[in-house]
Order: structure tokens, then C-alpha cells, then sequence
């Protein structure tokens, strides 16, 4: 059970996000749909100049799906191959006060794979790798651009879903990446910053801070611009952090007004995004639909994380630790935790960060009791509780493509989602774009567990060890990038696997998403009647949820009885520490 | 079924003989479901290719337990899984062979018609020869005689003879054949000429009859996977793969937490968790599906016809045969002024006298029961019949008096140019109220003296409105087609409650409506019987044919109804959807299913190495052995547990699409979850008796 301001805590954090989400998904909608917003004049100059570079003959033409996903993986291949680049030559570059030098080729290869694939999974700690140039070049810069490529891909699709044409015009990949850009993240970002300076953030190019201590000595503080970064890492979902303790570094993360920002700026457009949705192909029931199936779903992890937190563990009363909330004890499960943001701050935090793709952490999961840790994990294998920008709803409209599958045979029609017939290529896509994540959690961790090189890098022993496997190939899969910690990352088998399975949980699903879009913007349109299966309703709501639960359940639940639950039932049984 | 059984008095004789077949049909099924065990056979259905194969390596562990490593389990255990697997895949195959049992049986039959038939036919120079049925080519010329078995599909270029078609619609009442007309010049290899002699055209090569096929379809010999089905395959082969993912990556991760995994156990739990249910009935649920539209004498060209079917949003519907009763009935005189109501029911006697047309026996009869009465010197009277120039009959008097009756506008016309008497006002006005309560005016005049109107009305067959209530509920639209005046058929249309009509309508105006319905994004399905319907029956997405209708509507149609009932559009819509139906309700059934085979297996598997899992053994299964053993059990007796509902199909209401998903949501996805947890221990409870 949870305390009842906690229980507020959670209310409110979810009721001013829904409704921050309104106003800018109708923001979103406008931006894409081409319509006027209040920016453009501001913008436009800035827009026009960016067309003119990227070269008008690219960005004027109508693109279809193909078009799309060459444009989209181009543009993402130049920029991971530069970010690589940048990393691996960090030494020859200016703005490196602290003399590092270059990034190891695995290292560099998993990190450029991290970031251009809004993973921000890191298996390097930023302050004591990472020169300030490559902070901004190599970190900073791919926030904004894969932000950018997650929602665009996003946009294409629902456009797809709206098509008149059969398809032929997406929209133009390019232009669109621009306005994501200029419209959706720089803005934000320039306003909010110094907000984040106000409460304690470092926004200088100054290397470190040499303090005098009492006690005699000198200590390095390292800093650099942490304040810009802060508001891209979580508006674009990206998550990952200027020092290797993330969200939890006083600089990163200074007191309670920033965390809450920083979990509004996570949950601003992957809710929003929804709204944007029901705007574009018209059908804004639908949106509420799927709006409330995630909401229900974020909730329930809210209150079973943070209930399993303040709840503690019967290891830790049985060392007397007070895990009661009272009598200026906090209570629970405060290992691993920050005494500024205490259990609920803390919980909330990262379910909320899981749940919305970001990754970033104010608390370490590895301490997390096991059912909390569990929270996070089930999070990213069902990948679809908002998601990032984009990929989380479109993951959604997947299994909402089986769901229409299997209930449309029930009301003995072929089956239709949005008016389009759905049919064996349709079918064969979602379940190839379904098959992906499991297969490249499942096998790698699988593998991982088997081989000397994957264990000798692990934590722990046992189920937890178990736990942070799965958790980091999990976590690589769903292009989340929170790291269960534990996980020694930095060797070469993790670098190269971590890495490869980041850019096949993007790009493949990605390509089989747009694919899917393209299929059904292919076909003519069947008009709908009674004898149509809704899918705004409340009753399909609520089987949507069925299936993705099931289907989740069914996937993950061997992995997840190894791990989490076994050490659920052992640490109530007495029988692990 | 909306559709009951009585319409169609010849189809309870039917599932009679279907019922009486069916004792012989399983021992049939049984021996066809062991040839099935054949890789070729197993390879197309990816859920049970994999039952399959695991049957073989479990049956490798039985003979060497230790055939992958050091094994706790004994022989008896991997021989346990083996014969389980055994029996899932043998279930799967039964299904199947009992599906396709029953087209067989009926092709068996509609085969002994065709077996040695002779034909007489006519060489170039009129000789006959006696030939074997299996050398007539297509435009040959064939004489059948009284007693004959017609040798192969023709057109009537002679003679006159009626026929005993039974042998394929069922329909024992012989049919007049004779050449020239539309319909009626049309015979079917295989039925049996009962009076006189005919001359006809083979229309057919041997081997593309209309019996050959028939027995293809019903045999199954043709059966492609439809789209839907396809469909269904590609996602129950996609969720195994990842079952099989599951379960093979468990094991390192098992391993890594020194739990040892039996291999038997692992294919135990990879067969529970894969789709095998839906897997193993969905060919059966298919055959089915058509197999029940032939059991309602319709003939599906294909299997995606009948599914086809299932998606129809739109019925285009003739007036005539199809909603109302084919003949209109005279229900009342309207006199003009000037004339008594006497004087119309005589005048439309004496017009009518010759008339055998059922509408001129109507307007008799009613004129009799009017009082009027006929005189002994119309024996000596001549009758016109109706002319399509003309558009009147009537009857010559000997005394020179003509009556006649026609359409309003002819006989107005008639009375204006032969007799010059304009048509009065009174004659529009009663016209017109004729026809707004749906009824057809016939005007009737006595040389050139125009006396009345008769109106002729459209019977409505019973239970119609009732029907098409329940399409509309369906978010059907029926469209009826006839060629009365706009007036009458809003009438008729707002009696039988159909969506829409469309008036004064030429057979090749339904096209147009189709062409219309589509490019809205509608499926359409139409009935058709004559050869310029062809073309729409064609492009309708569902097009029925009357099997009493011309060679090419039938060529055009993807299906065929035996018994010529226009109103069986309306049971295929129904078949199609309860084909449908059926499949999301088992892969609903199946997939929820797993639930509690993870609670059954996982625990079970887990608990002796990490004994908190235990508590996850809310079943209380006896043992791990046991546990394992009855989800697996479970898992292949439910196949054979729903053969019956695979073959029936799920019961189907016409109800709108909400109120049937909850419906079936809360029988299917709610019982899928539950029943698998009282099956499962109440499985257990028995093997723990033996096992103990």
C-alpha cells in the first residue's frame, strides 16, 4: 500500500500532463498537417533557410513510404557515422579541458548506435569519458535529431493511416525533420534551460570546478553546459545523462521543481503525440481510445511501483531498518534512492522514465525491490505505455492491429482498422514488426547468460543477475536506454550487442512500421457500418488492453518468473539477502 | 441461421441423410487422418509442423533418455509426452479428414450419376450413334429420350420434354425444358428426362460439366487457402515463432541459474503454449464453412466466395421472386364516373376471360366473388394475348365487342387513336391511387369505353420485413430492383422495409447500382438468373446464380443456388460471417488459453530448484510430472472437444457488430481463460490417482 499523499502525488503529476497534452498535441497536429501556428513567423524565415540547405529539389517533393525510410536512414547514417566519428577523435578536437582521449572503437560504435537511435543506453560514465565537445557534438546534437526522426516517422505513418492517394504523398521527410526541430524541440529548450540554471544547473564550457576542501586535499568537479542538455534529454525522451549517475547528480537533477519538470518534459509529447494523432486521421475517438488504455496503464505502474517501494523488503526489516513511513523516516525502500526525492519521487520517476522511453534515472534500479525493478522491465517489454515520441504509439496500433484482427473475425467481417481492410500483408508485417522485440531481447540475453564474457560482466549472481541481463537487452530493445545498473557494459561483447540490438529495434521496426503504413494507405477504403467492428469504443478498449497484456504476458512471462518474480518469492520465503 | 430449414422443404430431407452418413463418415475420417501423418501433409500447417516434429524427438528420448545430456526423467515420462503428441497431431488430422468426409461422401453420389451414361448422338448427317458420355465435345448434337440419363451440359435445339433435376438440386418436381427461351433451354449432365424427347447442344467438354464441378468443390479436390485464412496462418505461425523463441532461450537462462530443463518438458511447454487449438481446427472450420453452404444447396465456386460472402454490405435484390411472391394478385376494382362497380368487375371478367396468365386467373376470380358472371355465348369468343407492342390482352366478342386490358398509358392510347375517346382525368387520379398503395394499374375498356382500373398488388412473402430488419441491424443495405413505376415500388419497398429501391429498372441497370455500391467503398452481392445479368453478376463481389437461370449467368456467378431461391442471398451472408466468426472465436479460445497452462507449467517446471516459485501454483497441481502432463493433456483433448463447434460453426445472431464481439468476447475470451484451469485440474486429479 501506498500513502495517500503519494497516492495525490501521482494523481496530479498524470492530470497535468493530460492536460499540458491537449493544447500542444492540437500544436503538433497543426505543425504537420501544414496549417498556421503562431511561430510561423518567427520560424519560417529559420525554415526556409534550412530547406535551402539540405537543397529545395529534396525537400519540395512529394515521398511515399519508400522514399520516406530511405530519406529517414540517409540522414540517420551520416549523422551516427559523424557522431562516431567525433568520438573516436575526441583527442584532436577542441573543447577537451580535461585532456580525454579518444573513445574505444566498441565503446564508440555502442554510443553513436545509443544516441542516433534515441537509446541513450551508456556504457560509459560522461564526466570522466567524454571531452565537452563531444558532450555537445556526440550527445547533445543526436537528442534533438533522433527526437526528431521518432516523431516524423510517426507523423509519416499517420498520415498513412489517412491517406486519399494510395499513398504517394507521406509528406517529405526532410521537411518535416525540420519542423520537428525548429517547432517541437529547439523552443522549449531555449526557454526552459535557464529555468534549470535558476535551480542549480551548470551551463558553462568550463571543464571542472577544483574545490579547496576543510579537511585539506582538492576536489575535481566536473561540469560543462548540463542545463541545455537536461531539457532534450527528457523532452525528446533521450535520457541520457552529462554524469554517469544521470538524473540522480545534484547538477543534472538539482531539487524537487526540476524532477517534476523533467517528468512533465518526458510525458509532454509521447501524450500529446496521441491528441496529434486523432487530429490526423480524423477520428478523434479513437485517440481517447488509446489515450485512456496507455493512461490506465501508466497509472497501474505508478501505483505498483512506488506501493512496491514504500513497501520495502522483509530483508530490510529484518535488519531494522523502519520501513513504516513516520516519524521523519521516509520508510520503504530507500536504497539506492535520493533523500531529495524519497521513495515516491523516486519510483514515480523512473516508471515514468521507462514508461515514456527516456531511460534517464534519479534512483538505481538495481536496488529496487523486485517488484518495483519489474515495473520498469514490463514497461519496456510491452514498449507501448506512450512509448517515446512516436515509436510507443505505433507500437500500440500494432497490437491494435491484432486485436482488430481477432475481434473483426468475431463479428465475421475481414477485419479493418481505420477503414482498410486488414489483410495477409498487413498481417504479416505487424507480426514480423512484433516478432523483432522479443527476438532481440530474448536470444541476446539468452546467449549472454551462456557464454563466460556475457556473465563475467554481471553484478550479481543468481535471478538478479538474471534480471539485469534481460533488463539491458530489454532496455537496448525498446530504444529506452535505462540501465537496471549491475550490468558492467563496457566490454566488448555488451558494446557490440547493446549496439546492434539498439539499431534493429529502431531501424527494422521502423521500416516494417512504415511498410505496414504504406499497405494499407494502398487500399481502397471499405465504408462503414453497423456491421463494422468500432474501434473507439469502450468494449474494444478494453480488449485492445486484453491483448497487449496477453500477448506481453504470453512473450515475457518465462524470462520474468526466472528473474523479478523468482526473487519475489525467495526474498518473502527468506531465502536470499 | 435466418434462414430456417422449412423454406426449404427438400433440405430437411437433406441433413437427414447428412445425419444417417455421419456414423460411416467417422470411421472414414479416422482411417484418412493416419495417412495425414505425412510430412507433405503436416508441412502447410506451421502450428502442428511443429507438434509434429517434436513428436519425433521426444519419441528419440523415449528410446535413449539421455540422447542430449544427463535427463531426471525417465523413459516413462518421454514416452507419456511422445504418445500425447501423438494423439494431438492424429486429433488435428481427424478434424480434417471429418471435414472433408462429409464433401466426399456427396461427391461419391453425384459420381454414381455420372458412371457409364451413353449418349445417342447425332452425326452430321443425322445418323445416331451410340457413344460414351466421356466422348461428347462441345457442339456436338445429343438426343435424350423418356427414361435417359442426360449425358452432359447443353442448350435445347428441339423438342419438348420435362426433366427430373433432383439428382442436383434435390428438387424432385420436373422441369419443363424446351429451346428457345432463356431458361428453360438449359440442361445438366446427370438428370433425368421423364416424358417425350430432346434435342441438345453439348455446351460442355467432358470434365468441365456442371456435375464435374460440383463433385470438385464439394470434394474439397480444388480447396484453396482463402485470404482470411492465409491471414489467420501467417499470425498463428508468427506467434509459435516466438513461442519457440521463449522456450528455447529459457533454457541458458534456466542454466544460469543451475536449473536443469528436460528436453521432453521444453517441447511439452512449446506445444502447450503455440496456438495448437485454432492451429488444428482452422482447415477443418474452412471445408466446414463451405461444406455448410452446400448443405443449404448453394454452391460456392470457392472458399473465398463464401467468406466473400461474410463481408457483404450491400444486397441488390430483385423485386419479383425475391420479395414478393412471383405473381400479382388483383385486389380491387375502381370504377370511373359514369360506370358501377358492377361494371368493372364484369368488364374485367370479360378481358380476362382467356387470359391464363395467373394475374388474369386473379382478376377472374375476384371478379366472380364480385358477383359478375360470365355469358354462354363467350365459348364462341376469341382471346388476344398480350404483345409486348401492343401491352394490352383481351377478348374478340362474336358479336364484336372487344374488352381489353392493359397498362394505363396503352389503353388510353388505344382508346384515343381506334375510338377516339380521350382519357378522362378520373383515369389518371385512379391510377394514381393504385399505385401509391404499391398496387399496379390495369385499366380495362370496353371498345374503347374505358370502364375502370383494376389493381393488381404485390404479395410480400412472409418473414421478409423481419429479415431485412436483421440485415439492417447487421449494417446490411438492401437495395431492391424492380421495373414498377417509381410510386409502387416505394410501396412495396416501405412494406418490405428495405434501405433503398430503384424503379422502372432494366436488367442492365443493376450494373449501375453495383458500379455505384462500390465506388463507396461497399461489397456487394446480387442474384441473378438471366444471361443479361451476367455481367453484373460478375461484377458484384458476391454473385448468386439460380441454377434454373442460363449458362452464362451461372459461368458469371462465384456461386450457384440449387434449389433457385433468390432469397438464399440472405442465408449466405450468414454462412460467410458464421465462417468467420468461428475462426476469431477458437484463435480467441486458444490464445487465452495459455494463461492458465503457465500457471499450470511454469511453477511446475521451476518449483523443485526455485521452491518460492511454488507459490505460483495456485491450481495445486499433485506434482511437476503431473502438472506438465495435464496442461499437455488438456491441450490435445480440447481439439477433439471442439470438432463439433469447428464443424457447426459458432452460433450466429444477427445482431449488430458491438453486441456480437461482447458476446463472443465474453464466451470465448473470458471461457478461454477460465475453462483451461478446471480442465487442467480436474486432468491432474485423475493422473494423480495413477501416478501416486
Amino acid at each position: 500500500m501506498m500513502t495517500a499523499d503519494a497516492f495525490w502525488q501521482i494523481v496530479a503529476i498524470v492530470l497535468i500532463a493530460a492536460s499540458l497534452s491537449v493544447p500542444f498535441g492540437r500544436y503538433l497536429a497543426h505543425v504537420f498537417m501544414g496549417e498556421r501556428t503562431f511561430l510561423d513567423p518567427l520560424l519560417d524565415p529559420v525554415d526556409r533557410l534550412l530547406y535551402g540547405i539540405i537543397g529545395p529539389a529534396q525537400t519540395s517533393r512529394p515521398m511515399d513510404w519508400k522514399d520516406y525510410a530511405v530519406h529517414m536512414l540517409l540522414t540517420n547514417v551520416l549523422m551516427g557515422v559523424l557522431i562516431y566519428v567525433i568520438l573516436m577523435f575526441q583527442g584532436h578536437l577542441p573543447l577537451n579541458p580535461l585532456h580525454f582521449a579518444g573513445v574505444n572503437p566498441e565503446l564508440a560504435f555502442n554510443t553513436a548506435a545509443s544516441f542516433i537511435t534515441n537509446t541513450n543506453w551508456q556504457n560509459y560514465g560522461g564526466e570522466s569519458t567524454l571531452s565537452l565537445f563531444s558532450q555537445t557534438a556526440a550527445i547533445t546534437f543526436p537528442m534533438f535529431t533522433s527526437a526528431a526522426t521518432g516523431l516524423v516517422v510517426a507523423v509519416a505513418f499517420f498520415r498513412s493511416l489517412a491517406a486519399a492517394d494510395g499513398g504517394r504523398n507521406l509528406g517529405n521527410f526532410y521537411r518535416d525533420f525540420v519542423r520537428a526541430l525548429t517547432r517541437v524541440f529547439l523552443l522549449p529548450c531555449l526557454i526552459l534551460t535557464p529555468v534549470l540554471v535558476w535551480q542549480g544547473s551548470p551551463e558553462t564550457f568550463t571543464g571542472q570546478a577544483i574545490a579547496h576542501l576543510v579537511q585539506g586535499g582538492l576536489q575535481h568537479i566536473p561540469m560543462g553546459p548540463v542545463a541545455s542538455l537536461e531539457v532534450i534529454k527528457h523532452l525528446g525522451t533521450n535520457g541520457g545523462g552529462f554524469f554517469n549517475a544521470n538524473s540522480a547528480h545534484p547538477f543534472e537533477n538539482p531539487t524537487i521543481i526540476t524532477n517534476v519538470l523533467e517528468m512533465l518534459l518526458m510525458m509532454l509529447t509521447p501524450m500529446s503525440l496521441v491528441v496529434a494523432f486523432g487530429r490526423m486521421v480524423r477520428n478523434p475517438r479513437l485517440a481517447r481510445v488509446i489515450y485512456g488504455v496507455m493512461a490506465i496503464m501508466l497509472m497501474a505502474a505508478l501505483f505498483i511501483a512506488v506501493s512496491a517501494e514504500q513497501g520495502g523488503t522483509p530483508v530490510l526489516a529484518g535488519a531494522g531498518v523502519a520501513i513504516v513511513h513516520g516519524g521523519g523516516q521516509p520508510g520503504g525502500n530507500m536504497v539506492g534512492k535520493e533523500v531529495r526525492f524519497g521513495n515516491t519521487q523516486s519510483a514515480m520517476f523512473d516508471t515514468v522514465s521507462t514508461a515514456f522511453t527516456t531511460g534517464t534515472v534519479n534512483s538505481m534500479l538495481d536496488s529496487y525491490t523486485p517488484v518495483g525493478g519489474m515495473v520498469s522491465l514490463v514497461l519496456m517489454m510491452l514498449n507501448c505505455v506512450f512509448g517515446g515520441k512516436g515509436v510507443g504509439l505505433i507500437n500500440f496500433l500494432i497490437y491494435g492491429i491484432f486485436a482488430v484482427f481477432i475481434a473483426g473475425l468475431m463479428v465475421g467481417r475481414t477485419p479493418e482498422f481505420l477503414g482498410k481492410k486488414i489483410e495477409k500483408r498487413e498481417i504479416l508485417l505487424a507480426s514480423l514488426a512484433l516478432l523483432v522485440h522479443p527476438l532481440i531481447i530474448l536470444v541476446p540475453a539468452a546467449w549472454s547468460l551462456m557464454a563466460p564474457y556475457g556473465v563475467s560482466a554481471l553484478g550479481n549472481t543468481s535471478m538478479h543477475g538474471l534480471t539485469e541481463v534481460i533488463y539491458a537487452f530489454t532496455s537496448t530493445a525498446a530504444n529506452n536506454g535505462s540501465a537496471f545498473a549491475g550490468l558492467s557494459g563496457n566490454t566488448p561483447w555488451y558494446n557490440i550487442a547493446l549496439g546492434v540490438v539498439m539499431l534493429i529495434g529502431r531501424y527494422v521496426s521502423i521500416i516494417f512500421m512504415l511498410a505496414l503504413g504504406g499497405s494499407l494507405a494502398a487500399k481502397p477504403a471499405v465504408s462503414e457500418t453497423v456491421g463494422t467492428l468500432r474501434t473507439d469504443t469502450l468494449l474494444f478498449g478494453t480488449f485492445w488492453l486484453a491483448t497487449i497484456l496477453l500477448v506481453g504476458a504470453l512473450t515475457f512471462l518465462p524470462a520474468l518468473v526466472l528473474g523479478p518474480i523468482a526473487e519475489y518469492f525467495a526474498m518473502h520465503a527468506h531465502l536470499v539477502s | 441461421m435466418t434462414g430456417s430449414t422449412a423454406s426449404h422443404p427438400n433440405m430437411a430431407r437433406r441433413v437427414e441423410a447428412y445425419r444417417a452418413r455421419t456414423v460411416g463418415l467417422i470411421g472414414r475420417a479416422l482411417m484418412d487422418s493416419l495417412k495425414k501423418f505425412s510430412p507433405r501433409v503436416q508441412v502447410r500447417n506451421p502450428v502442428m509442423f511443429i507438434v509434429w516434429t517434436g513428436m519425433f524427438i521426444t519419441g528419440a528420448l523415449t528410446v535413449n533418455p539421455g540422447l542430449f545430456g544427463p535427463s531426471q526423467v525417465g523413459r516413462w515420462y518421454n514416452g507419456t509426452v511422445t504418445v500425447i503428441l501423438v494423439l494431438t497431431v492424429w486429433f488435428a488430422n481427424f478434424a480434417e479428414a471429418l471435414a472433408e468426409g462429409r464433401g466426399r461422401a456427396q461427391a461419391d453420389a453425384l459420381r454414381q450419376t455420372k458412371d457409364d451414361v451413353t449418349a445417342r448422338k447425332i452425326a452430321s448427317d443425322g445418323t445416331l450413334s451410340i457413344v460414351s458420355a466421356t466422348n461428347l465435345r462441345k457442339g456436338d448434337l445429343v438426343r435424350v429420350e423418356k427414361g435417359d440419363i442426360i449425358p452432359t451440359d447443353g442448350e435445347v435445339v428441339e423438342g419438348i420434354a420435362s426433366v427430373d433435376e433432383s439428382a442436383i438440386t434435390g428438387e424432385s418436381a420436373p422441369v419443363l425444358k424446351e429451346p428457345g427461351t432463356d431458361m428453360a433451354s438449359t440442361v445438366t449432365g446427370g438428370t433425368k428426362i421423364l416424358s417425350d424427347w430432346l434435342v441438345f447442344k453439348v455446351s460442355a467438354d467432358p470434365g468441365h460439366t456442371f456435375l464435374d464441378r460440383m463433385i470438385h468443390l464439394v470434394e474439397g479436390a480444388r480447396r484453396q487457402k482463402t485470404p482470411n485464412e492465409i491471414a489467420l496462418t501467417v499470425l498463428l505461425a508468427v506467434l509459435s515463432l516466438i513461442f519457440l523463441v521463449v522456450v528455447a532461450t529459457l533454457m541458458p537462462m534456466a542454466d544460469f541459474l543451475h536449473v536443469h530443463m528436460d528436453v521432453a518438458t521444453l517441447i511439452a511447454l512449446l506445444v502447450a503454449l503455440i496456438p495448437t487449438t485454432i492451429g488444428a481446427l482452422l482447415s477443418a472450420i474452412g471445408i466446414a464453412g463451405i461444406d455448410r453452404a452446400t448443405r443449404f444447396n448453394v454452391l460456392a465456386m470457392s472458399g473465398r466466395a463464401v467468406e466473400a460472402a461474410g463481408d457483404v454490405q450491400t444486397l441488390i435484390l430483385d423485386k419479383t421472386g425475391t420479395i414478393t411472391i412471383g405473381n400479382r394478385q388483383a385486389t380491387e376494382f375502381i370504377s370511373l364516373p359514369g360506370h358501377t362497380d358492377n361494371d368493372i368487375a364484369s368488364a374485367g371478367l370479360a378481358a380476362s376471360w382467356y387470359d391464363d396468365t395467373p394475374e388474369g386467373r386473379s382478376i377472374v376470380a375476384l371478379a366472380v366473388a364480385k358477383g359478375a358472371k360470365h355469358e354462354p355465348s363467350w365459348d364462341k369468343a376469341r382471346g388476344i394475348e398480350f404483345s409486348a407492342e401492343t401491352r394490352m390482352s383481351g377478348t374478340d366478342f362474336p358479336d364484336g365487342h372487344k374488352a381489353r386490358k392493359g397498362a394505363v398509358t396503352a389503353i388510353a392510347n388505344y382508346a384515343t387513336e381506334l375510338y377516339a375517346t380521350a382519357a378522362s382525368e378520373a383515369l389518371k387520379e385512379a391510377a394514381l391511387v393504385v399505385a401509391r398503395r404499391g398496387a399496379t394499374p390495369l385499366a380495362v375498356a370496353i371498345d374503347g369505353d374505358i370502364i375502370g382500373v383494376v389493381a393488381l398488388s404485390d404479395v410480400l412473402k412472409p418473414g421478409m420485413r423481419e429479415r431485412f430488419a436483421h440485415m439492417r441491424s447487421m449494417g446490411i443495405k438492401t437495395i431492391m430492383v424492380t421495373g414498377d413505376n417509381p410510386v409502387t415500388a416505394r410501396v412495396i419497398a416501405e412494406q418490405a422495409g428495405v434501405d433503398d429501391f430503384v424503379a422502372e429498372a432494366k436488367p442492365e441497370d443493376k450494373i449501375g447500382v453495383i458500379h455505384s455500391e462500390q465506388a463507396k467503398g461497399r461489397l456487394v452481392a446480387m442474384t441473378g438468373d438471366g444471361t443479361n445479368d451476367a455481367p453484373a453478376l460478375a461484377q458484384a463481389d458476391v454473385g448468386l446464380a439460380m441454377h434454373s437461370g442460363t449458362t452464362p449467368a451461372k459461368e458469371a456467378a462465384n456461386m450457384i443456388d440449387l434449389d433457385s431461391d433468390p432469397t438464399k442471398l440472405i442465408d449466405v451472408v450468414a454462412i460467410g460471417k458464421q465462417l468467420l466468426i468461428t475462426r476469431g472465436a477458437l484463435t480467441t479460445f486458444s490464445i487465452a488459453n495459455d494463461v492458465a497452462k503457465y500457471f499450470a507449467m511454469l511453477p511446475a517446471i521451476f518449483m523443485t530448484a526455485l521452491p518460492g516459485l511454488a507459490a505460483l501454483n495456485v491450481m495445486h497441481l499433485a506434482t511437476p510430472e503431473t502438472a506438465v502432463l495435464s496442461a499437455l493433456i488438456f491441450n490435445a483433448l480440447i481439439i477433439p472437444a471442439l470438432i463439433p463447434l469447428a464443424l457447426r460453426g459458432v452460433r450466429f445472431k444477427p445482431v449488430s457488430a458491438d453486441a456480437m464481439l461482447r458476446r463472443n468476447i465474453l464466451i470465448y475470451g473470458l471461457g478461454g481463460l477460465v475453462a483451461p484451469f478446471i480442465g487442467i485440474k480436474l486432468i491432474d486429479l485423475v493422473l494423480g490417482l495413477f501416478l501416486r
